[in-house]
C-alpha cells in the first residue's frame, strides 16, 4: 500500500464540516432541502441515505456550491462557503474532491489527463491548456494510478475503460485535489454488486489513509451499514436519523423511507458481515 | 379450449387518425400550389426547351476535343485554389472556436455576448463566399489575398455555429466534474469542454475545407485569386476546349479533396 503523502491540513479546534439550517428551493418551488444542519468532527464516513428526491444529491450539491443553497452555512474548516465571491469559492472547491455516479470524466481525455485535472484548481490556464503541470503533480498522478489499481492505463483514453475503471479515475481525479472533504454522489449506482463492493471498499479506505470526511450519498442501505462509520437519514429534505451505521434498525428504515419488511435488507448485511 | 369467453380485441390499426391523414394531405397539395405558382410567376420560356438539346450537342462538339495544351497553363492557378481554401479555413478556424463560446448559450457571459456571438455567426453566413469577395477586392484588390479572407469570412460563421451547437449538446457531468475540482470558467472550457467538441470541430473544417475547395475555384470570376479567372476568360473567348479542360481540371480537384474529407472524417472518434 502507498502510503499517505500528506495528510491534510487541518488548523483550528473548530468541525472538519459544519452545515447550518441548509435550505433549497428549486425555481418550480420544490423545496428540496429544508433546513438540514450537522457537524462533522472527525474523519469519518459518512452515508447520506433517503428516497429518491429527498435531497441527497442537493445536500452534496450545495456543499460545494455546484447548486446555490437557498439558505444555510457551510462551514468547512470555518469558512462559511455559502457567502463565497467567484475566486473564493473557486479556491474552496479545491479543498472539496467530488465522485459521481456517472463517473464524469472527460471521455476522449486519456486517463492521466483526467487524474491531472483534479490539479486544475493549482496551475494556470495555458498550463492546463498546454496540459503542461508540474512535475510533482505528475510523479503524485502516476502514484495515485497505482494506489487506486491502474497501473500502466495512464495513456488509455477514458471511454476506453469499464465501468470500475472508470469509477477509480474517478476517485483519483477526486484525491488529486488532497481535499478536506470528499463529496461523492451515488458512486455505485452505475455498477455491478461486485464492483461495487470494491469501490466502496477504495473510498472507504483511502479517506480512512489520508485522515480525511466522506460524505457518501447512496442507495443500497446494506452497502451504507457496511462501509460507514455514521448514516443521515434524509426524508422530505429534513435530517430523519443522524447515527452511527449500527442504529440502522427496521424501525429506523420506516422513518427514513416508509413502511417495507426490512427484516431481509438488515438481516443480509448481517450475513455478508459474517462471511467476510 | 376451457375458457368460454373470448375476449375481442380490435383487428383495425392506423397509425394516423383521419384528422392527421386530412393535414398530411393538405400539405400535399400546399407544395403542390407553390410550385405551380412559381412556374408561372416566373415567366419561363418554354421555346428554349424545344431545341435544348441541340444546344447541348453543339455545345459538346466545340468542347471536344480538350485542348490538353492549356493544362500546364492551368497548373499554378489551380494549386492557388487549393491553397486559397486552405488559408481561408485555418483562418476560419482560428476566429470560430471563441466565436462559437460566445454564441453557445451555456458558455456565453451574458446576453449581450451571446447577441455579439450570433450577430457574427448571422453576417457572415448570410453572404454568399462571391459576394464577399466581391466587397474584399474593393477592400485588398484584387488577387487571392481577397480570396483568403472571402473563403474566412463565410466560413468561421459555418463552423462557428455548428461548433457552437455541440457546445451547447456537451455532456453535462465532466463539466460539473471539472467546476467542481476550482478550475476557472476558462480551464472548464479547454478541459471540460474542448475535447467533447473536438469531433465536430475536426469533421467540419474537413468538410468545410472541401466545400471551400469548390468555391475557391470561382472566386476568380469575381477577381478573387484562383482558377476562376481562367474559367472565365475562356467563355468569354468562346474557347470551349479551354473551358472543358478547366472543368475537368476543377473536377480532378474537387473529387480529391472529397476523398481526403471523407477518410478524415471516418477516422474521428
Amino acid at each position: 500500500m502507498a502510503a499517505a503523502r500528506e495528510a491534510p491540513a487541518q488548523g483550528g479546534a473548530g468541525p472538519l464540516l459544519a452545515i447550518e439550517g441548509l435550505a433549497k428551493v428549486y425555481p418550480g418551488g420544490t423545496r428540496a432541502l429544508d433546513g438540514v444542519s450537522f457537524l462533522v468532527d472527525r474523519p469519518e464516513v459518512i452515508a447520506v441515505i433517503g428516497s429518491s428526491g429527498a435531497g441527497k444529491s442537493t445536500l452534496i450539491r450545495c456543499i460545494n456550491r455546484l447548486v446555490e443553497p437557498t439558505a444555510g452555512r457551510v462551514l468547512l474548516g470555518g469558512t462559511d462557503i455559502v457567502g463565497l465571491g467567484t475566486k473564493d469559492l473557486r479556491q474552496a472547491r479545491r479543498r472539496i474532491g467530488m465522485i459521481f455516479q456517472e463517473f464524469n470524466l472527460v471521455d476522449r481525455l486519456t486517463v492521466m489527463e483526467n487524474l491531472l485535472s483534479g490539479r486544475l484548481g493549482s496551475v494556470g490556464f495555458f498550463a492546463s491548456w498546454l496540459r503542461r503541470y508540474p512535475p510533482q503533480d505528475v510523479a503524485n498522478a502516476f502514484a495515485m494510478l497505482d494506489r487506486v489499481g491502474l497501473s500502466g492505463l495512464h495513456d488509455s483514453r477514458a471511454d476506453a475503460l469499464s465501468g470500475g475503471q472508470r469509477q477509480r479515475v474517478g476517485i483519483g481525479r477526486a484525491l488529486m485535489q488532497n481535499p478536506d472533504l470528499l463529496l461523492v454522489d451515488e458512486p455505485t449506482a452505475s455498477l455491478d454488486p461486485k464492483t461495487a463492493r470494491q469501490i466502496m471498499r477504495l473510498i472507504r479506505a483511502l479517506a480512512e489513509e489520508r485522515a480525511t470526511p466522506a460524505l457518501v450519498n447512496i442507495h443500497d442501505v446494506a452497502l451504507a451499514q457496511g462501509f460507514a462509520d455514521r448514516v443521515i437519514g434524509l426524508k422530505a429534505g429534513k435530517v430523519a436519523f443522524d447515527g452511527p451505521s449500527t442504529g440502522l434498525t427496521p424501525e429506523v428504515l420506516t422513518e427514513i423511507y416508509g413502511a417495507e419488511d426490512w427484516s431481509q435488507t438488515i438481516r443480509r448485511e448481517d450475513e455478508e458481515e459474517a462471511g467476510a | 379450449m376451457s375458457s368460454a369467453v373470448q375476449k375481442r380485441y380490435p383487428e383495425v390499426w392506423r397509425k394516423h387518425t383521419p384528422r392527421e391523414t386530412a393535414a398530411r394531405w393538405l400539405w400535399i397539395a400546399a407544395v403542390a400550389f407553390a410550385s405551380a405558382w412559381s412556374v408561372s410567376a416566373l415567366d419561363i420560356e418554354w421555346a428554349f426547351f424545344k431545341d435544348a438539346h441541340v444546344q447541348a450537342a453543339d455545345l459538346a462538339a466545340r468542347m471536344w476535343p480538350p485542348r490538353w495544351a492549356y493544362l500546364p497553363k492551368i497548373v499554378a492557378p489551380l494549386v492557388e485554389t487549393i491553397h486559397i481554401a486552405t488559408l481561408g479555413t485555418a483562418i476560419a478556424v482560428v476566429f470560430s472556436v471563441p466565436i462559437a463560446f460566445l454564441a453557445a448559450r451555456n458558455t456565453t457571459a451574458n446576453g449581450f455576448t451571446w447577441a455579439v456571438g450570433r450577430g457574427i455567426l448571422v453576417a457572415s453566413r448570410s453572404v454568399n463566399t462571391v459576394i464577399w469577395g466581391l466587397l474584399f477586392v474593393a477592400i485588398f484588390g484584387p488577387g487571392p489575398l481577397a480570396g483568403i479572407a472571402a473563403v474566412s469570412a463565410r466560413s468561421v460563421g459555418f463552423l462557428a455555429k455548428l461548433v457552437a451547437e455541440a457546445i451547447e449538446e456537451a455532456d453535462r457531468g465532466p463539466i460539473e466534474a471539472i467546476e467542481a475540482t476550482g478550475a476557472s470558467t476558462f480551464q472548464v472550457y479547454v478541459v471540460g469542454i474542448l475535447p467533447q467538441v473536438m469531433p465536430v470541430l475536426i469533421g467540419t473544417t474537413v468538410y468545410r475545407w472541401d466545400i471551400n475547395v469548390r468555391e475557391s475555384s470561382v472566386l476568380g470570376f469575381v477577381g478573387a485569386g484562383g482558377i476562376g479567372i481562367y474559367l472565365y476568360a475562356s467563355i468569354n473567348q468562346f474557347a470551349w476546349q479551354q473551358v472543358l479542360v478547366v472543368l475537368l481540371a476543377i473536377l480532378a480537384v474537387v473529387v480529391a479533396s472529397e476523398a481526403v474529407s471523407a477518410w478524415v472524417r471516418e477516422r474521428i472518434s
